[in-house]
């Protein structure tokens, strides 16, 4: 699936729920399930700034496709972590430096999310977007 | 001594924000010790001032400004009356607490050497560490602190044992904000004084509580935010005895702290204009003592016991929740309760509770050395004041509970 595909998935998926409590509750499922990061990258260099709870995020090639791998030791931001990966995740570096990220909006996620977690959002989201930029250059 | 029973229904109906809703849920403010609500009578006085009588102080001929500047300074003797301060002019207005220890810190570079030592305690807010590491690198003072036990009390004899004639200023709070500790001031202020010390309290978290008595507590310096008393933010108090801000060099330059000015030399404004440059928060500063007149018609014995009650049922009633635990339990604090649930992180109850309309802080609370201490990330912090009540520690109970079933 493209990751524009991927997302609209997202999207339906939220609309489902009636209430934030239950997105919430969707977003803790989502969290269980998240591709955890080995410890061995649980550096401080792998740490997202910007969050206050703790984040990591790893990412590696896969042929010509970058797979990430993170954790968080709050179970909601792993459940945030878990949806950008679903939409990021097994994709080609330029497709994931060309992807909007309008979904976010769409599944009224930053508006929902105290100030502190929702400027942590856009870090993560630089945070995959930068590998992405990184990976990419390598791959030419 | 009889102390009057609260009508909290009639008190809540004097905080307008305390009828609002929050994600469609009744709004439950439990997080007073980082701001308090303001009542009507206080907003009033803001409203007022703009509407009646808005004009720069202190140097104005006209009508309005001689009315600004008499509301601004009956305010100034308000908080000295109700500090007990022996001077109107030992009261400084400041922008608040941070403002307050800034300028005692900046103004001891010029007293202090290397090898001189500035004391400090374990659970300090990161205002009242940072000016101080700041003062030492400047001066090459060496920065010592007094280590706390489990319970989050001050382990009092150490602080003993730090003090030497090299402690030149000692500083702590009465209060401590992330964990609700009654510091023992009155000890620590006459201990400091034996070695020839000076001592600075941080009364911010304590001024909501506990009507502090200067003169008695014979402190050198006290720092309040009105914003934490049911005042407006941008506003506070630094006390300081007379002897010390006449010694203190200024702080900032600029206009009302000048007696004269040639381009070769000024001398400086008599207390406490000296301290007072440029425009102050003229309407913060009115309203600052209209938020004293009201917490005072309460009456502060009477907040006390009531919170102390409300403090002891919320309590038990956490404490029944399985994995709970709670963060301070000093034989004397404050209405303030900092837990963490075994297994869930303090960012995500808050932020379930939150949809539930309940307000809490969760996080460090700006005190990260206590939460190295305790070896957590943060806590949640869920701290009372004398509007709430025992159906709002129901909710917040209710609320960790559901949070806790979602997260574990």
């Amino acid at each position: 699936m493209t990751i524009k595909e991927i997302q609209e998935e997202i999207v339906e998926e939220f609309s489902m729920f009636d209430d934030w409590m239950q997105r919430y509750e969707y977003m803790i499922e989502l969290g269980k399930s998240l591709p955890l990061i080995e410890e061995q990258y649980k550096t401080d260099d792998n740490l997202i700034k910007g969050c206050q709870s703790k984040v990591w995020v790893h990412a590696e090639l896969d042929g010509d496709k970058l797979v990430f791998t993170a954790d968080s030791d709050a179970i909601i931001t792993k459940g945030i972590i878990a949806i950008l990966i679903r939409a990021f995740s097994d994709q080609k570096p330029q497709d994931i430096i060309d992807a909007d990220v309008e979904f976010i909006d769409e599944i009224g996620l930053k508006e929902h999310l105290s100030p502190t977690r929702a400027n942590g959002l856009v870090s993560m989201i630089k945070q995959l977007k930068l590998y992405a930029v990184a990976y990419q250059t390598q791959l030419k | 001594m009889v102390i009057k029973t609260l009508d909290i229904q009639t008190i809540r109906k004097d905080f307008p924000i305390l009828q609002r809703e929050v994600n469609g849920q009744p709004l439950v403010y439990l997080d007073n010790a980082a701001t308090s609500q303001t009542p009507q009578q206080v907003i009033d006085v803001i409203v007022d001032y703009y509407q009646g009588y808005n004009a720069n102080i202190h140097r104005g001929v006209h009508t309005l400004s001689q009315e600004a500047t008499d509301a601004y300074e009956a305010a100034r003797q308000k908080i000295q009356k109700h500090f007990n301060i022996a001077h109107s002019h030992e009261v400084i207005m400041t922008s608040g607490t941070t403002h307050g220890i800034n300028l005692v810190a900046t103004g001891f570079t010029s007293f202090l050497k290397k090898g001189d030592q500035i004391i400090v305690s374990a659970m300090e807010h990161h205002s009242n560490i940072v000016p101080w590491q700041m003062l030492c690198e400047r001066t090459g003072a060496i920065l010592k602190v007094v280590p706390m036990n489990l319970d989050g009390e001050l382990v009092i004899e150490e602080y003993h044992k730090l003090l030497s004639d090299k402690t030149k200023l000692v500083f702590c709070n009465h209060v401590s904000n992330a964990l609700g500790t009654i510091n023992p001031i009155e000890e620590i202020i006459e201990a400091a004084h034996k070695v020839g010390a000076a001592v600075l309290i941080d009364g911010a978290q304590a001024a909501a509580h506990i009507k502090a008595d200067l003169q008695a507590l014979d402190v050198d310096f006290y720092t309040v935010s009105a914003h934490k008393m049911c005042g407006p933010t941008g506003v506070g108090m630094l006390y300081g005895k007379e002897e010390w801000l006449k010694k203190l060099p200024p702080y900032q330059g600029g206009g009302e702290m000048i007696a004269e000015v040639t381009f070769e030399k000024t001398t400086y404004a008599d207390l406490p204009h000296k301290f007072e440059a440029g425009t102050p928060n003229i309407c913060g500063g009115i309203a600052f003592g209209a938020a004293l007149d009201y917490m005072n018609s309460i009456g502060f014995d009477a907040i006390a016991q009531y919170e102390d009650e409300l403090l002891q049922y919320a309590t038990e009633q956490l404490l029944a929740i399985d994995g709970l635990k709670i963060y301070g339990t000093p034989a004397h604090k404050t209405s303030v309760i900092s837990f963490n649930i075994e297994g869930a992180h303090p960012y995500d109850i808050g932020t379930i509770v939150d949809k539930l309309g309940i307000a809490v802080r969760t996080g460090h609370h700006c005190a990260q050395p206590i939460m190295d201490f305790y070896k957590i990330p943060g806590t949640v912090r869920a701290s009372f004041s004398f509007y709430n009540t025992r159906e709002e520690v129901d909710k917040l109970v209710e609320g960790v509970k559901r949070a806790r079933n979602m997260l574990l």
